[in-house]
């Protein structure tokens, strides 16, 4: 598994990146931890010509929560996002998410950005952005746009981005109230067979608001409203959390592959929305 | 064929320096450029962490780092953890519980644990499973393994106490 | 001579049979000094890489390797072409079939090797492979053997159907054997009049073995002297030379064939693969050393795999629970070409163990081998030839005829046990069992996990799973297998004609140390460690004081090679033999030195002693030195000796496991709640390193039976090339084990020793499986296929209404 040869950079600014994507277009990827890059392109799946490090441009890194919010530098990896205290205790459903991705290593490299940029539905920080209403901070020849996490995927890899834009970073409120993030998997390493992310508040014993993103079983994350409504206003009783995996399942659409048929994924992603919703509504 | 660049990397304490692709990947050039054979290449995919070092202080998968990107990086393997005359006391352990078989994923799992115990030192059993399920042992089931890591830990522990 | 330490701790010091060493291997593996083919590096070495086909069934019109050879730095692309004036196009396989070692003319299976180009680098060289432009015709894709026996698709049209193949007459294109044991007609007499009869057909899925490293070789052709040195993944180094001075022509002093370090072998470094004669070849035309390392995908999708059997089983049996008797018929899947690597005369290996533990009056076995389009092989993957396929179907076919008869399995097991005073036991599909105690072992294991109070916590949980209070179902999986290994006796195992015997050879020097050189090669298993001990004990001689050398084919004695767990058996026989000449001839010089005669001395752990007078003697040491510096009338100088050991039988090492696993039936994930695992393999050389075997053994068994699979779609796509979807188990997901063990020693062995690598993988997969299968017997399972992956069993609670 030997990847094609390519021109590499290593800019030590966001300009020289940005003139770099403009020089050379859709022949261009930038490159954080490289740990779904890497892959493809040693297996020829992704051609690259030039690549871009952004391994040395410090403004990338950083993880910032303040009275705004919570700032995630897109060069922030795994491994940081678990280390930092304050981050979990401003949004611990990022922890419990990421302990869930990959292993050990790969969380040493792997980074946020470069897991909700690359559109891959396995990933689980997609997922998990929308469910936190994140916004995605695009920058480009033209300066710097917003996208909100919930409109950004279009399909498989297939994201808002522009060619010539970089993912700086994330930003999103700090959540409140309870979370889970569950993750159904064959094995450590794995993609899930089904992903949950539920972040849900209570007031006087009844759902005050919820926020529900589902991974990997379709071709995008999908964030479904409906199941939240499904449950807002509700005790969160059994009878709310069915209605709610009934409308979350007709939001997915989940295809057959090694992890199994689509009415199994289908049974697995209630299962796992279910067990989520009871363990966020448990620490709400 | 693209141009080769000029790469310097601190292995074990030492500098080198090489020509070398951009593409080349960070295990071959320890393997065959430095002539470091302890990292292996078991699966190619990130999966299998035969080919783990440590590096810029962090454990990874060097069949997935481009050299470039490990240009001017202090990388630490196998060879780098203990001396034929002073092992690393994870390697006097796995000698001693049997913690390896083949011995192709050994230096990868060395090296992993190494960094594990240098995070947490004194892990439970359940953080030493999860903190080494990035390396595939297909020889000893990884009780042994287990076994030798958390053993290490409390000899470590022990030698600080000792020393306090 | 004053002796000034005791006799027990001589015994300690010698580190001999039965104490728990530390292996010697361990100093350079920690230190990252092992040797793997991967480390050879030699002046000028060039690296090779495959084109391989992506269909699976196809044509080839063409193929263009102009501009690959364009490239610079590329020094040769080879295609059939090339190899074809030399006779290397194809070459036979094991199996007594033969392989194309490039396509020609077609391609029969997803990853065939097409071409081979050599550069002076693995980046030239995969850049090269993208620049080799082959034309292909797709043509129609056989993937089931069932279908392959009745379609009109010929896959190999270099056969001639008229020509009897290896193992007799074929029946179609697509059929490559008939393989038949026992007597079908008296057993059909017994099934069609019997009182209970339970019938399962199951499917044991294709898998691999997949060690971490994969398989590569280096060829280095010295023309100045004619020599060809090879190194390789080889887990049977001296037939790999044979067979390349077969095919080569190089005559067989000139080749030297090493196999290093092996990073891993269960089964899958036993076959001679296309790229170990590619690199030969290429090193040939270049006049340069090559290095061929296959990657990760192109080991799981080309190098040889295991199982892929499809079994159909009918057994007989009293009301009472006594079998009467077993019919067994397998349709082998052995994908494009018949490189199953069993002993010639096995074209399906040792499957005729299937009456298992089990006394059973009379039994027939059926095997029909099949090509379609799916990579070639069928080797023993951590098991000796076929015996794991043959444990599981018995091990299954035992729980459904308790289901049939509404019994306890662990009770009908009990019933149908071979009885101790029945051994050496002649089993009804031809083999005789050399040892076995088996109702003991059974006892203790059930005992050990309390398995009356297990079956009561079952039966509570289906109440409690009935009335709603849980979801968790439990399940408490059985094995206890016999296994057949140390391959074999020559009068019936042969592989490409050569006797299945082994050998070791033994120079004692001068100041009482030793080097011994056996015709086998650890993959792991410590030969260096334990074999040492074999002759610690049978030489006096402390095992620090020996070296033990394998896998070079210029200094090592000529062996088979270590898989079917047949280096103990068989190996380490000839290393008790050989170590007991050397014994023969220190007595006669120690009965020299003594001055007496050679009957008044006797050996006494480290020395001879003279007999009644213990303070008369002389140590091993002593008699080393005397071997060299001494003229002894009527005794040549020096101390060695050799020993090719034929078996007289093969040894069968038993066992007896209990899993018990929690199953959420909503998700389909199984828990591991507890494993048990009982070895008798006869008399423990290092106990240390067999519990090291039990564990891994059982770990790769948890992975076949939980998820492990090539899988293939419907045109012959290998659905599982990565080790993303390719399982192999982490930390995370194996539990801990606890080890258990009886000791029946082999009788006919020199030192009683069976051999262990395997058991636990041979009584582990249907363990695993029976875990499953009997969490949902109280639902009405009976038989559902492995592996037993969430959607699977997921599947099976579906199909039994588990979910309304």
């Amino acid at each position: 598994m030997i990847p094609a040869a390519f021109e590499y950079y290593r800019p030590a600014s966001m300009e020289g990146v940005i003139a770099l994507l403009e020089e050379h277009g859709d022949e261009a990827r930038v490159i954080a931890g490289g740990h779904s890059l890497i892959p493809m392109m040693k297996l020829r799946m992704a051609e690259v010509a030039h690549l871009i490090d952004l391994q040395d441009i410090a403004s990338l890194s950083g993880i910032t929560i303040d009275s705004d919010g919570i700032r995630l530098g897109a060069m922030t990896t795994q491994h940081d996002i678990i280390g930092s205290a304050a981050l979990t205790a401003a949004a611990p459903i990022i922890k419990e998410a990421a302990l869930q991705i990959a292993d050990p290593q790969v969380r040493y490299m792997g980074t946020v950005g470069g897991n909700v940029a690359n559109g891959d539905p396995g990933n689980d920080m997609p997922g998990l952005m929308q469910c936190l209403d994140a916004q995605f901070h695009l920058l480009g020849p033209d300066g710097e746009r917003v996208v909100a996490a919930r409109d950004f995927y279009e399909a498989a890899y297939m994201t808002d981005r522009e060619d010539e834009e970089v993912l700086v970073e994330i930003t999103f409120a700090a959540p409140t109230g309870g979370y889970a993030y569950e993750k159904q998997k064959r094995k450590i390493g794995d993609y899930a067979t089904a992903a949950a992310a539920v972040q849900m508040s209570k007031v006087d014993g009844k759902v005050a608001t919820a926020s529900i993103a589902m991974t990997n079983l379709s071709d995008t994350p999908i964030w479904s409203e409906e199941t939240a409504e499904a449950l807002i206003g509700t005790t969160c009783d059994d009878a709310a959390i069915k209605s709610a995996i009934a409308a979350m399942l007709g939001d997915i659409d989940p295809t057959e592959d090694n992890r199994g048929p689509i009415a199994f994924k289908c049974h697995a992603a209630g299962i796992v929305l279910g067990r989520a919703i009871k363990r966020a509504w448990s620490r709400a | 064929m693209s141009n080769k660049m000029h790469v310097k990397l601190n292995v074990n304490g030492e500098d080198h320096e090489f020509l070398a692709e951009p593409r080349e990947l960070l295990i071959y050039a320890l393997r065959e450029k430095l002539n470091i054979t302890g990292p292996h290449v078991g699966c190619e995919t990130t999966h299998c962490g035969a080919c783990t070092v440590t590096m810029n202080g962090k454990s990874v998968k060097s069949c997935t780092v481009f050299v470039a990107q490990a240009n001017g990086a202090e990388v630490t393997t196998i060879e780098g953890l203990g001396q034929p005359d002073a092992l690393h006391v994870l390697q006097e352990n796995f000698k001693e519980h049997h913690g390896l078989q083949c011995g192709f994923c050994t230096p990868g799992m060395i090296t992993r644990a190494a960094k594990l115990l240098e995070e947490n030192p004194n892990p439970t059993e359940e953080e030493v499973r999860f903190g080494i399920s990035g390396n595939i042992c297909r020889c000893t089931g990884y009780q042994n393994i287990v076994k030798s890591i958390l053993s290490a830990a409390s000899e470590l522990n022990s030698a600080k106490e000792a020393a306090q | 001579m004053k002796d000034e330490i005791t006799r027990e701790d001589r015994v300690a010091n010698l580190k001999g049979m039965g104490c728990s060493r530390k292996r010697v291997e361990d100093a350079r593996f920690t230190q990252g000094q092992g040797n793997y083919v991967d480390d050879v590096k030699l002046p000028g070495m060039l690296h090779a890489d495959f084109v391989r086909s992506p269909y699976a069934h196809a044509r080839i019109k063409s193929i263009n390797i102009d501009a690959a050879m364009a490239l610079p730095g590329v020094k040769a692309v080879l295609t059939a072409q090339d190899l074809e004036p030399l006779g290397l196009h194809w070459m036979p396989t094991l199996a007594g079939d033969k392989q194309m070692v490039l396509a020609d003319g077609k391609v029969l299976f997803q990853g065939q090797e097409v071409a081979f180009v050599v550069a002076a680098d693995r980046y030239i060289a995969a850049d090269a492979v993208e620049l080799v432009e082959v034309e292909y015709e797709e043509l129609e894709v056989v993937v089931d053997p069932f279908k392959a026996l009745e379609s009109d698709v010929v896959l190999r049209e270099d056969l001639d159907l008229s020509v009897p193949g290896a193992h007799g007459p074929r029946k179609h294109a697509n059929h490559i054997f008939t393989w038949e044991m026992g007597d079908q007609e008296a057993t059909e007499q017994v099934l069609d009049s019997a009182e209970v009869v339970a019938t399962e057909e199951m499917y044991y899925h294709r898998t691999h073995p997949c060690p971490l490293e994969t398989c590569g070789s280096v060829a280095s052709m010295d023309k100045v002297n004619g020599k060809l040195t090879l190194w390789g993944t080889f887990q049977a180094p001296h037939v790999v030379r044979t067979v390349a001075s077969l095919l080569s022509g190089i005559e067989e002093h000139n080749i030297r064939v090493i196999a290093p370090d092996i990073g891993g072998g269960f089964g899958n470094k036993v076959g001679v693969y296309p790229g170990y004669i590619c690199s030969i070849v290429a090193s040939i035309v270049t006049g340069a050393p090559v290095k061929w390392i296959e990657d990760r995908m192109e080991n799981l999708m080309s190098t040889a795999f295991a199982r892929d059997y499809w079994m159909k089983g009918k057994i007989s049996a009293t009301k009472e629970g006594k079998i009467t008797g077993l019919h067994c018929h397998v349709t082998a899947d052995h994908g494009a070409f018949d490189a199953c690597a069993d002993p010639s005369k096995f074209p399906a290996g040792f499957m005729n163990i299937c009456t298992g533990s089990y006394d059973i009056p009379v039994a027939y076995l059926g095997v029909d081998g099949v090509y379609t389009n799916k990579a070639p092989g069928g080797v023993s993957y951590r098991c000796s030839f076929r015996v794991t396929e043959a444990v599981y179907f018995i091990e299954r076919m035992i729980e459904v005829l308790a289901i049939e008869l509404d019994m306890d399995p662990a009770e009908l097991r009990s019933i149908n046990f071979i009885k101790k005073e029945q051994f050496p036991y002649q089993a009804p599909l031809g083999w005789e069992y050399d040892s076995g105690d088996y109702q003991p072992a059974w006892d203790k294991a059930l005992k050990a996990v309390d398995y009356k109070g297990l079956r009561a916590e079952q039966a509570e949980r289906v109440e409690a799973f009935k009335r709603g209070e849980t979801r968790k179902i439990m399940g408490i999986g059985l094995s206890f297998f016999t296994e057949i290994v140390g391959a074999g006796p020559v009068k019936n195992c042969d592989i490409l004609g050569m006797g299945m015997f082994d050998s070791c050879e033994i120079r004692i020097h001068p100041t009482g140390s030793a080097v011994a050189r056996l015709g086998t090669i650890s993959q792991g298993q410590g030969h260096a460690t334990t074999f040492a001990q074999i002759l610690a004990t049978e030489i006096g001689l402390s095992a620090d004081s020996i070296t033990i050398e394998e896998g070079d084919t210029d200094t090592a004695p000529y062996g088979l090679g270590t898989y079917g767990s047949r280096s103990t058996p068989v190996a380490g026989a000839a290393t008790a033999m050989a170590g007991r000449k050397i014994r023969a001839k220190a007595q006669m010089i120690a009965a020299y030195l003594l001055e007496v005669h050679d009957d008044d001395v006797e050996f006494d752990v480290d020395r001879f002693v003279v007999k009644g007078a213990p303070e008369r003697f002389k140590t091993m040491k002593d008699i080393a030195y005397a071997a060299y510096n001494q003229a002894i009338p009527g005794l040549e100088p020096g101390l060695e000796a050799v020993s090719y050991y034929d078996p007289p039988n093969m040894t069968y090492p038993f066992g007896a496991y209990v899993c018990v696993m929690d199953i959420d039936v909503d998700t389909g994930v199984p828990e591991i709640r507890r494993f048990y695992a009982l070895d008798d393999c006869g008399t423990r050389i290092n106990p240390m390193v067999i519990e090291g075997q039990v564990h891994g053994g059982l770990t790769e068994a948890l992975a076949v039976a939980l998820g492990q699979e090539i899988a293939y779609d419907d045109l012959g796509n290998v659905k599982t090339g990565t080790l993303m979807d390719f399982f192999l188990p982490t930390a995370w997901e194996v539990p801990n084990y606890e080890t258990d063990y009886t000791v029946t020693p082999s009788p006919h062995h020199p030192i009683g020793a069976k051999g262990v690598g395997e058991s636990p993988h041979v009584g582990g997969v249907p363990c695993f499986s029976n875990a499953v299968q009997d969490a949902f017997r109280p639902f009405g399972n009976r038989h559902t296929n492995m592996p037993h992956d969430h959607w699977r069993i997921w599947q099976t609670a579906n199909d039994l209404g588990l979910h309304d």
